[in-house]
C-alpha cells in the first residue's frame, strides 16, 4: 500500500476519504500542488499519474495505491534548476499570482506527450490524421481545463509554444 | 465525507462479491462520485474499485467492437479504430470536460455519471426530487437555462450531462451487464430512464450489477460518415445546452440512413427515431433536415429559461446533417 511520489514511497492514509491532492499538501508538505476549486472544474491541482494529467483533488489516495505521482516539485532538474517550461512562463510572463502555475506547468508537460503521440482534440480538422502540429488552437484547447484567473492565458500559450518549438527543433 | 471502506477488485467476480454489500459503490474514475460525496450529495458504504479490470479494445468476430468499462475516455477517443468507423464517438468524447478529466473518466463510470443540475448538488439550499424523493424541485420555475425539453416530469427536469452517451446512443450500441443473476445485454438508448415520478431511479441497473463493456455494432456507412457537434456557453469545457450526434448515408441523393442523437435536451440520451424515419428515402436537403428536426421536437415542453433550445436543435441538427450530406456528395 504505497505511492511513489517523486521517485520516493509513501504509505497510503488509512482514511480512504483523504484525497491524493490532501495527502500531498497535508501530510508531505508539498504545497506546490494547490487547492483551487476542490470539484474538477479549475485545474490548479493537476498532477501527472503514472505519466498522464489528473486532477488530484477527485483522486482519492487509495485510487494512486501501487501508482507513481509527479507533482511540481519532482519537475525540476537534478541539480534543483528550474523546468525549461517554467523559466519559460517566467520569460513570457505566463502568470501574475502563480496559484493556477503548478497547475499549468504540470498539465503543458503532459500535453505536449499526448501531442507527440497524435492524440487527437476537439479542434483537430482530421480525426484520422491526428492533430496539425502545436498551433495556438490546439494548444488553447488542450489546456482548457486549467483556468488563469489572472488572465494570462496569452503568455501562457507563448511559454508552451515555445517549448514545443524547442522539443520540434 | 461519511467514511467509506475502499477494496480494489482484482476480477469481475470479487467485484461483484465486493459490491453485493449494502451501501457497496463501484467507482471507476470516481470524477462525478467523489466529488458527490464530498458534497454529501451521496454517501457509500464501500467503494470497489473496477478502475483496474481489464481494459481492451478489441474487434470481435462480426466486425463489432467490444469496449471494456474500465477503458479511459481518452483512450477510447484515441482508438484508430473508433477514430475511423465511428468518428462522432471520438468526436463526442474529446468535446467533453477536460483532457485531465477525459484520462481519469472510464467509460463504464461515463454511463453511470448521475443525471443532475445545480439544484440537485445544492444540499442546503435546494429542493430536489432526485436528492429527496418528494422534497420537490427547485429548478423548475428556478434557473433553467440548462435543463430538459423532452422527457419531462413534473418532478425532475435535469439533463443527462455525457457527450459520450449521445453518440453511443446514434450508433445503438450495447451495454453489457453482469450482476448476481448473470449476464445480459441492454441497448445503450434503453438504458437510463425517463424520470417520471420516481427521479431518484436514472437507469435500468439493479442492485449489484454493473457495467463490464460496450459493444459498437459493426460500422455501417452512415456511421462511418459522422459527426458529433456540442453547442455550449464556452468554446470548451463546459456542459452543452444541445449537442447532435449524427451519421448519414446518401445514395443517389437520396437518404438512405440516417442515425441521429440529441444531447442536453433530457435526462437520458435522446434517439431522434422520429426524426430518423421522417428523413429515410428523403433528398439530403436543409429543408428536410430542419422539418425531420421539427417532428423529433412537437412533444417539447419547454421551460422559462430554456425554450431556445427548440430552435437550437433544429438549427444544429440541420447543420451537422448538411455537412456529412456535403462530404458525402
Amino acid at each position: 500500500m504505497t505511492i511513489t511520489i517523486n521517485g520516493s514511497d509513501y504509505a497510503v492514509p488509512y482514511d480512504s476519504r483523504v484525497s491524493l491532492l490532501d495527502m500531498l499538501r497535508e501530510r508531505l508538505s508539498l504545497t506546490g500542488t494547490k487547492l483551487g476549486c476542490n470539484q474538477g472544474a479549475c485545474g490548479a491541482c493537476t498532477v501527472l499519474l503514472d505519466g498522464e494529467r489528473v486532477l488530484s483533488c477527485l483522486t482519492l489516495a487509495a485510487q494512486a495505491d501501487g501508482r507513481d505521482v509527479l507533482t511540481i516539485e519532482g519537475m525540476q532538474g537534478a541539480d534543483g534548476s528550474l523546468h525549461p517550461l517554467q523559466k519559460a512562463f517566467i520569460e513570457h510572463d505566463g502568470l501574475q499570482c502563480g496559484y493556477c502555475t503548478p497547475g499549468q506547468i504540470c498539465s503543458a508537460v503532459a500535453m505536449a506527450r499526448e501531442l507527440r503521440r497524435g492524440d487527437p482534440s476537439h479542434v483537430t480538422a482530421n480525426l484520422a490524421a491526428g492533430p496539425d502540429g502545436p498551433t495556438r488552437e490546439e494548444i488553447r484547447e488542450r489546456m482548457s481545463g486549467n483556468l488563469c484567473r489572472c488572465g494570462a492565458h496569452n503568455g501562457i500559450v507563448e511559454a508552451i509554444e515555445e517549448m514545443l518549438g524547442r522539443e520540434a527543433a | 465525507m461519511t467514511p467509506f471502506a475502499f477494496h480494489v477488485a482484482r476480477d469481475c467476480a470479487e467485484a461483484l462479491s465486493l459490491g453485493a454489500a449494502s451501501g457497496a459503490r463501484f467507482i471507476g474514475g470516481g470524477t462525478n462520485l467523489v466529488d458527490l460525496l464530498r458534497q454529501n450529495v451521496e454517501s457509500a458504504s464501500k467503494l470497489v474499485d473496477v478502475s483496474r479490470l481489464a481494459a481492451n479494445i478489441h474487434e470481435v468476430g462480426n466486425g463489432a467492437l467490444l469496449v471494456d468499462a474500465s477503458v479511459k475516455n481518452s483512450a477510447l477517443a484515441a482508438h484508430p479504430m473508433v477514430r475511423g468507423r465511428y468518428p462522432m464517438l471520438s468526436r463526442a468524447l474529446l468535446a467533453g470536460a477536460s483532457a485531465q478529466i477525459r484520462n481519469m473518466a472510464t467509460v463504464g463510470g461515463n454511463i453511470m455519471q448521475r443525471t443532475r443540475c445545480a439544484y440537485f448538488y445544492d444540499v442546503d439550499g435546494a429542493r430536489c426530487n432526485k436528492r429527496q424523493p418528494g422534497s420537490g424541485c427547485d429548478a423548475i420555475g428556478g434557473f433553467n437555462r440548462y435543463h430538459a425539453i423532452l422527457g419531462v416530469s413534473n418532478d425532475c427536469v435535469a439533463t443527462h450531462p455525457s457527450d459520450m452517451c449521445v453518440a453511443l446512443a446514434a450508433l445503438a450500441a450495447l451495454v453489457h451487464l453482469v450482476g448476481p443473476e448473470g449476464e445480459r445485454t441492454v441497448p445503450l438508448a434503453e438504458f437510463h430512464v425517463l424520470p417520471g415520478a420516481s427521479p431518484q431511479i436514472e437507469t435500468v441497473l439493479r442492485p449489484g450489477e454493473m457495467i463490464t463493456a460496450i459493444e459498437l455494432p459493426p460500422a455501417t456507412p452512415a456511421m462511418a460518415n459522422s459527426e458529433y457537434r456540442k453547442v455550449r456557453d464556452r468554446s470548451s469545457y463546459a456542459f452543452a445546452l444541445v449537442s447532435v450526434a449524427a451519421g448519414l448515408e446518401v445514395v443517389g441523393g437520396k437518404i438512405a440512413e440516417a442515425r441521429i442523437a440529441l444531447g442536453g435536451v433530457a435526462a437520458k440520451p435522446w434517439r431522434a427515431t422520429r426524426a430518423e424515419a421522417a428523413l429515410r428515402g428523403l433528398p439530403a436537403t436543409r429543408a428536410n433536415f430542419l422539418s425531420a428536426a421539427e417532428e423529433e421536437l412537437t412533444k417539447a415542453q419547454p421551460l422559462e429559461g430554456n425554450a431556445f433550445k427548440i430552435g437550437l436543435v433544429q438549427r444544429t441538427t440541420a447543420a451537422v446533417l448538411e455537412s456529412l450530406a456535403g462530404e458525402r456528395a
